[in-house]
């Protein structure tokens, strides 16, 4: 099936290149882990364990604050040595479990389900609950509560993302080359869940191979679809994605069950199938060191806790021009002030950015009003207008041009001619209006 | 940003963007007018050069004075001046003298685009305004026209009429008469052999550099064809002396400042809607007014004015043509009953 294509959007350089022929290899065993209890959207979790206390790899170490947040559990065996306030990639201090790495790698007991096909909706949804499982494409929100939506929205599809439309990245392609029965069963679980009938995977045409690896592995599965989206910034984008594949169009301010659909990113399908066959909690995941900044891109297999500085040591360190380390990728990610933080389950990826890569936005101009950020806006607003009054401080006038509709892709800040900080004038627009 | 401790750069993402730049825009503009100045020179002589160089440095020079006097950054040679003081140039009679394009230069860019803000906050493009003040101002120095000679030493140059000028005042028959023939008269138009101002004259010229710009992206049909398409249409509808619809399109494309207008003027970014709907609605109200004030108006032509009149309408065009919300119901449009 070819797609419809969602108005707008951007063509940037991908460089995906750098590590898309790199396959997945496990990073080496910290000696120390430092796990957030906070690495989702929703309620941070409360620690269950103490200083000085022995876990075990895949032991729970922090449990759920709130309906909305997803349980924590740890990534090495060995000792808690601290519980305290830790920075996180975003810059904040969360409240993070330290352990030290015994090196043994003992797990937890996990209980296995080989004929999991028999477990009721109930019951899948009770294994994705106690693995942690969060969305790993980056937003991290439990992925429990996607799967719980109220009564009065029934579910009639279910989309796995595979987009990866962020340039650099390369994680969520070489899962669906590696492990395609994985990502289809996780996907199989899914559907289960709404009873539906069927479900879609989305590719974008850049990654032909992984389209093929997908279809092979669905022997004839008539149930589930592969569809082969358009190369274009932001395909991946939750909205976008359900309109290129349904063509149903998300009001806003609405989700996407309201237009009877759940989107999940294929890595999250993977741990979704690991931690109803297997039980094993959300712990590790694949994420790619790239970018011109770094000696040796790859695709690495990743215990959560682990510093992204130590994963930059794995990959050669860095180049001498590097001057950026992104957490996520380079349209939507954000730049580190340190890479000592910890990677966490919403980590896609870390782009080291060298002086050449980088497009000094020091200095701006006036918008010029040459429309470019109007034609690719994917919403359909007008950033410039939304850039022009944040600028001035006119905020209540950035509210009226739909302010709270934009969700940040920085399409329009790529193509301004201007190099006007756009994202940055929309987030500071938002911060000072109510929606 | 930068992080002390690290050394890392932290900034607001995108960390990536695209390699246009707002100077490389400005100067592909001028780069593409230049077939039509070679063209204006080469048919008006030196003195053409020398009136487009004085009310470039006139330009350029008035924003560096201004920026400097209001302490502000200087960014006299982002190119944009240079693009006004260009566009003026090439809009004024071969053989003016020089303090014209002077004064031109300074009430385009001072008066009109950096007492409104500066650049991308004029409402009028001020090349145009720079001309319309002179107009006004020196209406017998600025309708000079003189013959084109192609010859570079001759220094009193012999005065014509301009094509449009012969058609509003005699009619289409004596404008073929000059010309000798219809399939001469085309072919004058269309390399820039007649009079009128330094850049508008030649057709070929003015296309070669719009299938640059539009090439490039740098422009879009919208407005161009917008506006085109309405004089086109009005002319072969009013525009004959024997009754509707028998006007000559052609003659009003190819005569006046319509195609450096259109193509050059029109689309300016600052002074035109963003929206490419509302561009469509000012590409024809700008080719409405030409032929409004071409066939019924004092002057022979009507592309400057039809242009500024415009101009004040594009803040409220984009406005009217805001594209509709990702998942938003349309609205009704306005006005409509409810």
């Amino acid at each position: 099936m070819i797609s419809a294509l969602f108005r707008g959007g951007i063509h940037p350089p991908d460089k995906k290149n750098l590590s898309a022929k790199k396959p997945i290899t496990t990073a080496s065993q910290p000696d120390t882990v430092f796990i957030p209890l906070s690495q989702h959207l929703g309620a941070p979790c409360k620690a269950v364990v103490t200083p000085g206390q022995e876990v075990k790899k895949g032991e729970l170490i922090g449990e759920p604050g709130g309906f909305v947040s997803a349980p924590v559990h740890s990534s090495v065996s060995g000792k808690v040595a601290a519980i305290g306030e830790f920075p996180n990639a975003m810059g904040r201090m969360v409240t993070s479990v330290v352990i030290e790495n015994n090196g043994r790698d003992e797990w937890t007991i996990l209980k296995d389900t080989p004929d999991f096909d028999r477990l009721s909706p109930e019951e899948l949804r009770g294994k994705i609950k106690n693995a942690g499982i969060v969305g790993m494409g980056g937003a991290a929100f439990p992925t429990v509560v996607k799967l719980s939506p109220p009564k009065e929205k029934p579910i009639d599809t279910v989309i796995l993302n595979g987009a990866e439309c962020e340039p650099y990245l390369t994680a969520d392609y070489r899962l669906m080359i590696e492990h395609p029965e994985e990502i289809i069963r996780g996907l199989g679980i899914l559907m289960k869940i709404f009873g539906v009938p069927r479900g879609y995977i989305g590719i974008e045409d850049n990654k032909p191979d992984a389209v093929e690896k997908m279809n092979q592995a669905l022997q004839e599965k008539e149930t589930i679809e592969v569809v082969t989206l358009p190369a274009k910034y932001p395909q991946g984008a939750e909205k976008m994605l359900i309109k290129s594949i349904t063509g149903r169009e998300i009001p806003p301010r609405a989700l996407p069950m309201d237009v009877k659909v759940v989107v999940q990113n294929v890595g999250t399908a993977r741990a979704v199938f690991e931690a109803v066959r297997y039980g094993k909690p959300l712990i590790e995941r694949v994420l790619t060191v790239t970018g011109g900044g770094i000696h040796e891109p790859r695709n690495l297999f990743v215990k959560v806790g682990t510093l992204i500085s130590n994963l930059i040591e794995e990959c050669g360190g860095m180049r001498e021009d590097a001057v950026k380390v992104i957490s996520g990728g380079p349209m939507m990610g954000f730049a580190l002030p340190s890479p000592d933080v910890p990677v966490t389950k919403g980590t896609s990826g870390i782009v080291v950015m060298s002086e050449q890569e980088m497009v000094h936005a020091a200095e701006f101009g006036p918008c010029i009003r040459c429309g470019r950020c109007i034609e690719i806006c994917p919403m359909g607003l007008m950033p410039s207008m939304l850039s022009i009054y944040a600028e001035k401080g006119f905020y209540e006038g950035a509210k009226e041009y739909n302010l709270f509709d934009c969700f940040e892709c920085g399409s329009c800040a790529f193509v301004c001619p201007s190099k006007r900080p756009i994202v940055q004038l929309v987030r500071l627009a938002k911060s000072m209006v109510k929606p | 940003m930068k992080s002390e401790k690290s050394g890392l750069i932290v900034s607001v993402s995108p960390h990536i963007k695209d390699t246009e730049t707002t100077e490389r825009i400005m100067w592909s503009v001028s780069l593409s007018l230049l077939p039509a100045v070679l063209m204006g020179v080469y048919f008006f002589g030196p003195r053409a050069a020398f009136t487009i160089i004085a009310s470039i440095l006139s330009a350029v020079l008035s924003e560096y004075i201004f920026l400097k006097a209001m302490k502000k950054k200087v960014v006299a040679l982002d190119g944009s001046a240079f693009l006004t003081g260009l566009l003026l140039g090439l809009n004024l009679p071969p053989s003016v003298p020089f303090f014209i394009p002077v004064i031109g230069a300074i009430v385009a860019v001072i008066i009109t685009k950096q007492l409104f803000g500066g650049l991308g906050y004029n409402i009028f493009n001020p090349a145009l305004i720079g001309r319309a003040f002179l107009l006004v101002s020196f209406p017998r120095l600025m309708t000079v026209w003189n013959e084109p000679a192609a010859a570079f030493i001759h220094l009193d140059a012999r005065t014509t009429a301009t094509p449009l000028g012969i058609l509003k005042e005699e009619g289409v028959i004596k404008l073929i008469e000059v010309f000798g023939d219809k399939g001469n008269l085309y072919s004058q138009l269309l390399i820039g052999h007649r009079g009128g101002c330094i850049g508008e004259t030649s057709i070929l010229a003015l296309l070669i550099g719009a299938t640059f710009l539009m090439y490039k992206k740098y422009i879009t049909w919208h407005i161009p064809l917008a506006f085109l398409g309405t004089v086109s249409l009005i002319a072969w509808i009013f525009g004959g002396q024997e009754g509707l619809f028998t006007g000559d399109p052609l003659l009003h494309l190819m005569t006046g400042g319509l195609m450096l207008g259109a193509f050059f003027m029109a689309t300016d970014y600052v002074t035109s809607p963003s929206v490419k709907s509302g561009q469509i609605l000012f590409g024809t109200g700008c080719g409405f007014l030409t032929m409004l004030i071409r066939l019924k108006g004092g002057y022979p032509e009507g592309v400057m004015f039809a242009i500024l009149i415009m101009n004040c309408f594009s803040p409220l065009i984009d406005r009217g043509f805001r594209s509709k919300v990702f998942g938003a119901v349309k609205k009704p449009a306005k006005g409509a009953k409810q």
